[in-house]
């Protein structure tokens, strides 16, 4: 602390001038950076908490999987009781019932969730990362760089996602690792302009150029200063991502892109065997399509609240 | 004017507005009570968060979805507009006409101006078709359009800032209201437009009898232009009352306050407490620099500048608007030659456009000149090694306009003016970390203050931390990119005050780029007058805004707002 008496008069007065900045602040709140900002808002926004729980519970399912199934993901325990007119119902030793070959289809729902956790999240990194890469390229370079990028982006994004996507599984053959590399490849595009174009936003802003006449170089600027604050937007839209690609997963095994038999456990595998049991056990497609639309609603939920805390325009409320 | 009888058009009496957000209920206008007679000027004067914008928009019924007027209340002509079904909706536009403040987004963009006020007419049952239409290119006119037949047929983004404010007026008056409130009408305007249309806007509501309530944060202007002030301070009026015993004989603590920190107000007071080492003599002294009185950094004149530009020329090449169109070229700075005296202030003022930031970022070595040549204490900046490159960083700092983009978000306090420290390798952690308690303590700002986040900071606290970022590495050139313009009056009286206390106490030199002659008057040595890219005149303080040569600047001078006053012995 100052003791001039004029430094003190300005503290005063700028204290008192704060006063605007008040009602967003809170004691206790001193220091807390965007981010810690950010989270107070999630937990005040019931959509946010709705998300977040059901994003918890996926996550928790997913990872659980062998202590929550009473079954294995490929067991077929109640193979002897089907008939090829019936299909049996809930009962106390099959929560949801059996399945056409048999598979109990609790235990093949909580192993699906493993499934779509594990593409969805690998094809999102995927797609993060490689997006992240040629984003800060274009967005860091500039100039002819930006261009050529850009335009190489622009014709990925020209082709419709799905058929791209079922472009590349049938290049590299049927197999869940073809899933996760077509739905990453897919969002490369989505995640580079967004980098990019945030990134350039930045560099025009003030803090930027003072960096800049600190005399530092243009990679330390550029990491420290421009990558750090443009990365909101994007952790945001990777979250969004996330509902994207759980059902672009499923989709794909759907069209049978995804390897594996008819008694594989994931969700969209379990839809495309489904539709012939329709009349039978109507069930079979409603349990995998709610909990796609579940999930998918839960990323959703999570990522927009997420984009509204971390909104600017919205920060001051 | 023509104050017909004692009853008031608007009549607010103890005024209560408060908003709903996250984190409760808060109250933004208090207790406010004041009257607006038939034809009479009154305005509203606070600083941003005052509540004067808030009450404008109450009288209006357009309060933001989470605000609601809790108590008192607001007569128009005897009609309390705030109650329940009191028909404010149908009196907006033709009892009641606002001029909004930022004429960028309150057009739009896509419907022709034109239009947009046949619209208005049409609404309110004035006139329909092709009157309708004749009548707003009328009323364009009377706004002071040029061409306004053509003009009509545009869409906004054909017009420029003073053409669009132009326009708003003319809708705002189209149904001849009685009351025509105007937030902030020409706070985004260039000065010399600003007048122009504060002209224009005062001739016609005198001429049609219409009562404006006129918000501004600019005493100087409210002076000029209204019968009566009304000055908010946090939610509450302090003090109501003629505008000119108001200014000669203010009652407030506020208002004297912000009447020694108003600009337009103040002329010299800063440069002549300097150059006497003496304390300015004004008002209650809360805002007095510390002022050493021994002097020892007194300008040395003998010295080579500081700063030596020479023929500076900047073009612009602007793409053509076709894929195979040639492009075109602007000369942003046209052969503009100055000198920065060591230890002095060298003004550059013009208004947007004139190429003033352009030489602000050429002499940061931001931007790379199209020729001419920029050296900073003898050395030729621009195609340097890395080690001279280095060198020029720590002896040029900026400090930007906008105190809410120049910090980074992400950085507390401390990392952000710790940083020029670390980037440059001086000291030790520990020495690094004293320095920056005492880079704190030299821009007045607690040290309590470095673990927070700029968020958390006021626009003034800042303003200082960028002040004491660009002071760490002890510069000799300090370029000021319109380093107070986005402050309150009573912070930027006090900036300026640091800057020159800075000054006298680190030998600084300063190259402030403003637009607003007033506060120029209070901190430069030199002047130097920008138009379209060339310095049309320079001189000393004295030269250029009492023997002013050229036209512009004369009429750069006359735009002041304030500047009719005379306040007798207070304005010394």
């Amino acid at each position: 602390m100052t003791t001039e008496p004029a430094a003190q008069a300005a503290l005063h007065d700028d204290l008192l001038g704060s006063a605007g900045d008040g009602p967003d602040r809170e004691p206790g709140d001193e220091g807390a950076s965007i981010w810690r900002v950010a989270a107070r808002r999630l937990r005040r926004n019931p959509g946010a908490i709705l998300g977040a729980v059901i994003v918890l519970v996926f996550v928790l399912v997913a990872l659980l999987a062998p202590l929550l199934a009473p079954y294995g993901p490929q067991e077929l325990p109640g193979r002897a009781e089907i008939r090829p007119t019936y299909i049996p119902g809930p009962s106390s030793e099959y929560l949801l019932g059996l399945d056409r070959y048999g598979g109990d289809l609790f235990s093949k729902l909580i192993w699906g969730a493993r499934a779509s956790l594990v593409i969805g999240v690998l094809s999102t990194l995927l797609g993060l990362a490689g997006g992240a890469v040629v984003g800060l390229v274009a967005g860091a370079f500039g100039g002819w760089v930006d261009t050529m990028t850009m335009r190489f982006v622009d014709l990925m994004l020209s082709v419709p996602s799905l058929l791209l996507a079922v472009s590349i599984a049938a290049v590299i053959g049927q197999s869940p690792v073809a899933v996760i590399v077509a739905i990453g490849v897919v969002q490369v595009p989505i995640f580079a302009r967004l980098l990019r174009g945030t990134m350039l936003a930045q560099r025009g802003q003030d803090y930027v150029l003072a960096a800049r006449s600190l005399g530092l170089s243009r990679r330390t600027v550029t990491m420290s200063h421009v990558l750090p604050n443009s990365l909101g937007p994007v952790i945001v839209q990777a979250t969004l991502m996330l509902a994207t690609a759980v059902i672009e997963a499923a989709a794909l095994s759907f069209l049978g892109l995804g390897g594996g038999s008819p008694t594989t456990a994931e969700w969209g595998r379990m839809l495309t065997a489904a539709q012939n049991e329709l009349e039978v056990a109507p069930r079979l497609a409603l349990w995998p399509g709610a909990l796609i639309a579940i999930t998918a609603l839960g990323f959703t939920l999570f990522g927009e609240a997420l984009r509204e805390a971390l909104d600017p325009k919205t920060r001051k409320r | 004017m023509s104050a017909v009888d004692g009853v008031p058009l608007l009549s607010i009496r103890d005024l209560e507005v408060s908003f709903t957000t996250d984190h409760g209920t808060t109250t933004a206008v208090r207790g406010a009570s004041f009257d607006v007679l038939a034809g009479e000027t009154v305005a509203v004067v606070g600083e941003s968060g005052s509540g004067k914008s808030t009450t404008a928009a109450a009288v209006i019924g357009l309060l933001a979805q989470n605000g609601r007027v809790s108590g008192g209340s607001i007569l128009f002509d005897g009609t309390d507009v705030t109650a329940r079904g009191g028909g404010i909706a149908r009196m907006r536009g033709r009892d009641i006409g606002m001029v909004p403040q930022d004429p960028m987004s309150n057009l739009n963009p896509v419907i022709r101006v034109g239009a947009q006020i046949v619209e208005a007419l049409e609404d309110n049952g004035v006139a329909r078709g092709d009157a309708a239409w004749r009548r707003a290119v009328e009323l364009l006119q009377e706004a002071g359009l040029p061409d306004a037949e053509r003009r009509a047929q545009q869409y906004p983004h054909e017009f420029s800032g003073g053409m669009r404010q132009r326009a708003l007026i003319a809708m705002g008056l189209s149904c001849r209201p009685r009351l025509l409130i105007a937030d902030e009408p020409t706070s985004a305007l260039d000065v010399t437009v600003q007048r122009t249309i504060l002209d224009r806007l005062e001739a016609l509501t005198h001429e049609l009898g219409t009562a404006v309530l006129l918000i501004t944060h600019d005493l100087g202007l409210a002076a000029d232009r209204a019968q009566r002030v009304v000055v908010m301070y946090q939610g509450e009026v302090v003090e109501a009352g003629p505008a000119e015993q108001l200014l000669r004989d203010p009652q407030h603590e506020y208002t004297r306050r912000l009447l020694a920190a108003a600009p337009s107000l103040a002329s010299r007071r800063i440069q002549l407490a300097r150059r006497t080492g003496g304390r300015p003599e004004y008002g209650e002294d809360l805002l007095a620099p510390s002022a050493d009185a021994d002097g020892e950094h007194a300008p040395a004149a003998a010295a080579p500048p500081i700063v030596e530009v020479e023929d500076l020329t900047k073009v612009f090449r602007l793409r053509g608007k076709g894929l195979f169109s040639r492009s075109t070229e602007l000369t942003a700075v046209d052969a503009v030659t100055f000198a920065i005296p060591r230890g002095t202030t060298t003004a550059v003022v013009g208004e947007s456009g004139s190429g003033k930031s352009t030489v602000a970022r050429m002499v940061l070595d931001l931007l790379e000149p199209t020729s001419g040549s920029i050296r900073v204490d003898g050395v030729e900046i621009g195609a340097r090694t890395r080690a001279e490159e280095v060198a020029f960083r720590r002896k040029v700092q900026p400090i930007f306009q906008d105190p809410y983009s120049s910090l980074d978000p992400l950085y507390t306090i401390y990392r952000t003016v710790e940083e020029p420290l670390r980037a440059h390798e001086v000291g030790t952690a520990a020495q690094r970390r004293a320095r920056v308690l005492e880079l704190m303590d030299a821009v007045a700002l607690p040290a309590a203050l470095l673990r927070r986040y700029p968020a958390e900071l006021s626009g003034g606290q800042r303003q200082r931390v960028a002040i004491a970022r660009a002071l760490a590495l002890e510069p000799e050139l300090v370029v000021c990119d319109e380093a107070v313009s986005a402050l309150d009056v009573i912070v930027q009286s006090q900036i300026l005050h640091l800057l020159a206390d800075l000054q006298h106490r680190l030998g600084l030199s300063y190259l402030f780029i403003s637009h607003d002659l007033a506060v120029v008057r209070q901190i430069a040595d030199q002047v130097c007058v920008m138009e379209q890219g060339r310095i049309v005149e320079q001189g000393t303080v004295d030269d250029v805004f009492d023997r002013p040569q050229q036209a512009y600047t004369r009429a750069l001078l006359d735009a002041i707002p304030g500047r009719r006053l005379d306040l007798g012995p207070q304005a010394a």
